[in-house]
């Protein structure tokens, strides 16, 4: 057994016995920077630019904040709404073998390649109180199609393969050997997916949730034709993004995305860190 | 308490692992089911825990039919190869599992739960690591974790299935050992699985030989070394050697000359001689003895194996000299099993 200190808080590593480490960090960090980092300094030194008075009113804007709760709001509850059937719809293909499994299992993967226009445009013409779901729905009082249920629905569609895929391959890899330990136990069969299963999947499912939450907070393609896009009520924060692109109001349109970076970014943060602590306990 | 195992057949998919097998388990016994892989060994195991449901017959817990029973109902503690430990739960939560899953009245209360954890941690010899996680942990300790969750259910049978079959030399000896010490404190009546003779002969006060889903012999560890039944447990367990010979007038000949060995109960016709290479009589001269050139030896330990070609077919049999006997320089040996025993031509 090995105790070297690995995590020995935020101490430099020392390079390892595998040659390369200042070549490889060196190009990651140079990549990272290329790709990653100069695009998104560009947009806060844009936004730097405007002052803090005026950065604060645009952000303030009720019609902002408008925006971005939607955004958040709806991704949130898109990516809660598809870890839970996600996980189902995993532990279905993992557990069971039936015929047209292979088929299914592609098809998880289909909102990934579907161009997001197609998606957005499927959804609102079966959702569209005219349309084949959205008839049978207008009885029940359910609006789907331009408000910000239509927005989940989408979101929820784009979402499904980001739990899946993550939950999957770790779902696999259980050991079958401890549901009958805790079978013998006394364990009932709800007790072991309870206290034995969903437990040791909760890393799985929380990359997979947050994975599913970002994409639903960046994605416009699918939304903009099933939200209706009404200002207060149905307009995302990204499509504002375009608007005052196309206003040729750069300054809002800046403020608004740094605002939803420094969100954004805080909130996988946090995620990161909740997964890093159950991996540390759980090994 | 009692296992009986009466004329289970277990099939996987049309495919026998076990046919018609039965098996006595005496209250408070530590018994061995060794076999080589494929044996049914571990399918017998499961199928006493409720693992796996037979085919065919039934097994009874004392007096109940434990098949009618689910496996929570069942009441074993069952251990795996592998450990099985829940690795998201402290060393502490994983022992008081099997209580905490209980319902109502049967539910200790948490202190209690608690207290039994360490005080079962402490029989395990693992005290002072209850808040570790199991990855936190060597083998062997995940392993004595796994016995004592299983242990805290109060179990009416223990079953272990390979216990040791991961951990290094070292360690297995050593837990072999605290096992039989654990058992002799508390008494439980213990089946355990294994492919390791060693470990089924010292530690078992009985051993259940298996082979391709049958039991061969059942007995302690003397009768089984001693006495085999079968040619199966001569080869399988200990060393053996074996030569085709014929029963003739009550003697037994290897091609025409009688080898001085009385069988006056054998059938004549052919047949063939197992005896242990250790056990054999050197002798000078060879009227009445197998004779054989030496074709190989090996310096095994603190003896010396040769390996003789016997007669025009040249049969090669092993046999153990001491290191220092004269015979080990010599091209031609002759010797005489003094025990033996022999099995009609398969």
């Amino acid at each position: 057994m090995t105790t070297a200190p690995a995590h020995a808080g935020w101490r430099f590593r020392q390079p390892s016995v595998i040659p390369g480490f200042g070549l490889t960090l060196g190009f990651s960090l140079a990549y990272l920077t290329l790709i990653i980092l100069i695009p998104l300094s560009g947009l806060i030194w844009r936004s730097a630019a405007l002052g803090w008075t005026d950065f604060w009113a645009l952000a303030t804007d009720r019609r902002t904040l408008k925006a971005l709760e939607i955004s958040f709001g709806t991704a949130f509850i898109a990516a809660a709404v598809n870890v839970v059937f996600g996980t189902l719809v995993a532990w279905v293909l993992v557990r069971y073998r039936f015929p047209g499994r292979r088929v299914v299992d592609a098809m998880v993967d289909l909102p990934f390649a579907l161009p997001t226009a197609v998606a957005g445009i499927a959804l609102t013409t079966l959702y569209a109180p005219t349309g084949w779901l959205g008839k049978l729905l207008m009885p029940l009082g359910l609006k789907v199609a331009y408000t910000p249920l239509g927005i989940i629905v989408a979101l929820v569609f784009i979402g499904l393969p980001f739990v899946v895929r993550t939950v999957q391959p770790i779902m696999e890899e259980l050991d079958k050997e401890v549901e009958e330990a805790a079978a013998t136990l006394g364990a009932s069969r709800f007790q072991i997916i309870t206290r034995v299963l969903l437990p040791s999947l909760a890393p799985a499912i929380i990359t997979g949730f947050s994975l599913a939450f970002a994409r639903g907070v960046g994605e416009y393609g699918s939304v903009i034709f099933i939200a209706g896009n009404l200002p207060y009520k149905s307009e995302i924060a990204p499509l504002l993004i375009v608007i005052r692109l196309e206003e040729y109001n750069y300054p809002a349109a800046t403020a608004i995305a740094a605002i939803m970076l420094a969100l954004s970014f805080a909130m996988l943060l946090v995620i990161n860190l909740v997964q890093t602590w159950s991996r540390k306990r759980y090994g | 308490m009692e296992v009986r195992v009466v004329n289970v057949r277990k099939e996987f998919e049309r495919f026998p692992a076990l046919h018609d097998v039965s098996l006595d388990i005496k209250s408070g016994e530590l018994i061995a089911l060794l076999g080589p892989s494929g044996s049914g060994k571990t399918t017998l195991l499961r199928l006493i825990a409720g693992l796996e449901r037979p085919t065919k017959g039934a097994i009874f817990f004392g007096e109940e039919d434990a098949s009618q029973k689910s496996i929570q109902e069942r009441n074993v503690g069952f251990v795996f190869q592998h450990y099985a430990l829940f690795r998201h739960m402290t060393v502490a939560d994983n022992i008081g599992f099997g209580l905490k899953v209980r319902h109502g009245a049967a539910r200790p209360s948490s202190q209690e739960i608690r207290r039994r954890a360490l005080e079962l941690l402490d029989l395990v010899q693992l005290s002072g690591l209850e808040k570790r996680y199991p990855a936190q942990l060597s083998g062997g300790q995940r392993q004595r974790v796994a016995l004592a969750r299983a242990m805290a259910i109060e179990p009416k049978v223990l079953l272990l299935d390979e216990p040791f079959g991961a951990l290094d030399a070292q360690v297995r000896r050593e837990l072999r050992r605290w096992l039989r010490e654990i058992h002799d404190r508390t008494g439980h009546t213990t089946v355990f699985v294994t492919h390791d003779q060693e470990e089924a002969l010292e530690l078992a006060d009985r051993v259940v030989v298996m082979s391709q889903g049958r039991i061969e012999q059942v007995g302690t560890a003397d009768d089984i070394y001693d006495t085999p039944n079968s040619p199966f447990v001569y080869s399988f367990i200990g060393e053996s050697s074996s030569l085709p010979v014929k029963v003739e007038n009550g003697e037994v000949w290897i091609a025409d000359r009688p080898i001085g060995l009385e069988a006056p109960h054998a059938p004549p016709g052919e047949a063939v001689l197992y005896f242990r290479p250790h056990d054999v009589d050197l002798l000078d001269g060879c009227s009445g003895c197998i004779a054989g050139t030496v074709a190989a030896s090996r310096r095994v330990a603190g003896t010396r194996r040769v390996e003789l070609e016997i007669g025009g077919e040249r049969q090669r049999v092993e046999i153990e000299l001491p290191v220092d006997h004269p015979a080990a320089q010599k091209s031609r040996v002759a010797f005489r099993p003094r025990r033996w025993k022999l099995f009609p031509k398969a």
